[in-house]
C-alpha cells in the first residue's frame, strides 16, 4: 500500500499535499482500493468555499457513491477536470493524476489536525 | 449462509457482501474487469446460493403446467424454458429455469432469495402422485459464461459444448447438471453438482481460463441485457405482462395460478410497463430507486439501474404509465438532486456486436 511520506492525510481517507498556501487534494491508495473502479467523479466548483469535514466531490464506484471531504477550511481554485472524463485515474494513479482539487488554505492551524503518513499507516493497519 | 466456495472466494481476494442472507463475492479483480472477461472470454461464477428443486412422478407435468406460466407441454426431453410462478392476483412469486430431465422428471432452478417461498408454495399446493423435493442444500451450481466458454467446456469435459442453447444434460442421474443456460446474454453453460465438490469444480474452471466473477458483474451484465431481477424489477405486485414477460406466459393454457388475473388485465390498459432507459447526459452511475420524471412531475422510480461497462452510459429499467412508455419517450432521473434526461429505448440494451 503507498503512503507518500510528503503528505498530510484526513481519517476520512483524503490526502493534502501543501505547497505555501495551496493544498492539492485526493485520496489515498487505501481509498481508491476499497472503493473499487471509480466510474464517476466530480469535483467541487472553483470559488466555493469549504470548511473542514464539508462533502467537496462525489466519486462513485460502479455498486456505490462515496462522499470526499475538505481536509481543511478554505476556497477552491482549481479542479482536475481530467477525472470527469476518466475517472479511472483516481484508481490507478491516485497520488498523481488523480488529484481532485486545490485548495487555498484558510488557516495553516488545521494542518496540525491531520495524520502524518506513520499515523494514517496505522489507522488502515497497512 | 455460506456456500461450498466460501473459502475459495476468501482464497482469491473475494470481497463479500450479503446477498439475500448469504455472504457471496461481489467482486474479486474488479466489476469492469470481470464483466469485460465474460463479454470478451470467459467468466465463472458460484451460484451455488440458488436453489435446485426436483418434481417428479406421473402428473408432475400438469401439476407443473397449473402452477407456472409457459408451456411444458411444449418442452422438448433435454430442453430448459424461463418460466414464472405467479400468486392468484397474478404478481411474480419467482422467475426460473424449469429442465425437463424426463417426461415426468423437472428440475428447477430458482432464485436464492425465493427458495423458502416457492418451497412453501409448490408443497402447499402438493397433489398426490407428484414428488416436490427442495435439494437446495445438497448442492453447488457454476455458471461459466463468455464467448470462450465452450474452450473452458471441452477443458473440463473433454468433449465439445453442446451447441444449442438452453438444453440440459445429466452427467450423472440425479447428482449432476450442465445445462446451456446463463443470466449474462453470452454463450455459455451452468453446472450443477453435489455440494462437496464443488471446490474441485471451481478450482478446474479457474485452471480452464475462466475468470473469477463476483454478483456486481453478474447484475451489470443481466442489466445490460434487460434480464430482470426478482426482487428488483419482479415483484408480487407486478404481472409478468406488466413486466414485458408475456413471451413466456402462455395465455392459452386451460389453466394455471394467476391466468384470470392476468386475462382480465390483458383485456383492460396496463397499468405500468417496465421499460429501457438510457441515460443521455453525462451523469453519475444511477441506480434502483431514483426518482424518474416526465415533465416535471415525479411517476415512477427505477428498479434497477448502472453505468453499462459494455456502453459506457447510463442505464436503467422502470415500471412507466402506459401514457409514457412508448420507445422515445424522454424522462428525468433524479440523482442527488439533479436530473438527468434519458429516454425509452427498445430492449436488450446491450447487442452482441
Amino acid at each position: 500500500m503507498n503512503i507518500p511520506e510528503n503528505l498530510r492525510y484526513a481519517t476520512s481517507h483524503e490526502w493534502i499535499l501543501v505547497e505555501g498556501d495551496t493544498g492539492t487534494v485526493g485520496i489515498t491508495d487505501h481509498a481508491q482500493a476499497e472503493l473499487t473502479d471509480i466510474v464517476f467523479a466530480e469535483p467541487p466548483a472553483i470559488g466555493k468555499s469549504l470548511k473542514a469535514g464539508d462533502v467537496a466531490a462525489v466519486v462513485e464506484s460502479v455498486k456505490a457513491a462515496s462522499d470526499i471531504y475538505a481536509p481543511v477550511s478554505g476556497e477552491v481554485i482549481e479542479r482536475n477536470e481530467a477525472i470527469e472524463a476518466d475517472p479511472s485515474l483516481l484508481n490507478t494513479d491516485p497520488f498523481g493524476a488523480g488529484w481532485i482539487f486545490k485548495i487555498r488554505i484558510a488557516d495553516a492551524a488545521e494542518l496540525a489536525s491531520l495524520k502524518d503518513a506513520a499515523a494514517y499507516r496505522e489507522q488502515i493497519g497497512a | 449462509m455460506r456456500t461450498p466456495l466460501f473459502d475459495q472466494h476468501l482464497a482469491i481476494g473475494g470481497r463479500m457482501v450479503e446477498f439475500a442472507g448469504w455472504e457471496m463475492p461481489i467482486q474479486y479483480s474488479g466489476i469492469l474487469h470481470e464483466h469485460k472477461a465474460v463479454r470478451e472470454a470467459c467468466g465463472v461464477f458460484d451460484i451455488s446460493h440458488m436453489g435446485e428443486f426436483f418434481v417428479s412422478g406421473i402428473g408432475a407435468t400438469a401439476w407443473l403446467d397449473g402452477l407456472l406460466t409457459n408451456n411444458l407441454n411444449a418442452l422438448p426431453l433435454g430442453h430448459a424454458q424461463y418460466t414464472i410462478l405467479l400468486n392468484e392476483r397474478g404478481g411474480v412469486i419467482d422467475d426460473l429455469i424449469a429442465y425437463r430431465l424426463e417426461e415426468e422428471k423437472y428440475f428447477l432452478i430458482v432464485n436464492a432469495s425465493k427458495i423458502p417461498e416457492d418451497s412453501a408454495w409448490l408443497s402447499q399446493h402438493a397433489v398426490p402422485g407428484v414428488i416436490f423435493e427442495d435439494r437446495s442444500n445438497d448442492f453447488a451450481a457454476l455458471a461459466i459464461q463468455g464467448p470462450q466458454a465452450a474452450t473452458v467446456f471441452e477443458k473440463l469435459f473433454q468433449r465439445p459444448m453442446p451447441a444449442e442453447r438452453n438444453r440440459v444434460e445429466e452427467i450423472e442421474s440425479g447428482r449432476s447438471f450442465i445445462a446451456t443456460t446463463g443470466y449474462t446474454g453470452e454463450a455459455g453453460f451452468e453446472w450443477v453438482m453435489p455440494a462437496n465438490e464443488a471446490t474441485t469444480a471451481w478450482q478446474a474452471a479457474l485452471h480452464a481460463g475462466a475468470t473469477p466473477c463476483g454478483l456486481g458483474a453478474r447484475d451489470t451484465l443481466r442489466l445490460e441485457m434487460c434480464y430482470p431481477l426478482n426482487g428488483s424489477d419482479l415483484s408480487p405486485d407486478r404481472t409478468p405482462l406488466e413486466a414485458g414477460l408475456g413471451f413466456f406466459v402462455d395465455l392459452k393454457k386451460p389453466a394455471f395460478t394467476g391466468r384470470d388475473a392476468l386475462l382480465a388485465q390483458k383485456a383492460s390498459i396496463f397499468p405500468h410497463k417496465l421499460c429501457a432507459l438510457r441515460v443521455l447526459d453525462k451523469a453519475p452511475p444511477v441506480r434502483p430507486h431514483y426518482k424518474v420524471y416526465v415533465n416535471g412531475e415525479p411517476v415512477t422510480e427505477t428498479t434497477s439501474g448502472a453505468l453499462s461497462p459494455s456502453l459506457g452510459y447510463g442505464i436503467a429499467m422502470a415500471y412507466l404509465p402506459p401514457a409514457y412508455s412508448d420507445i422515445g419517450q424522454m424522462v428525468d432521473i433524479e440523482v442527488r438532486d439533479r436530473r438527468f434526461r434519458a429516454q425509452v429505448v427498445k430492449k436488450p440494451f446491450y447487442k452482441k456486436p
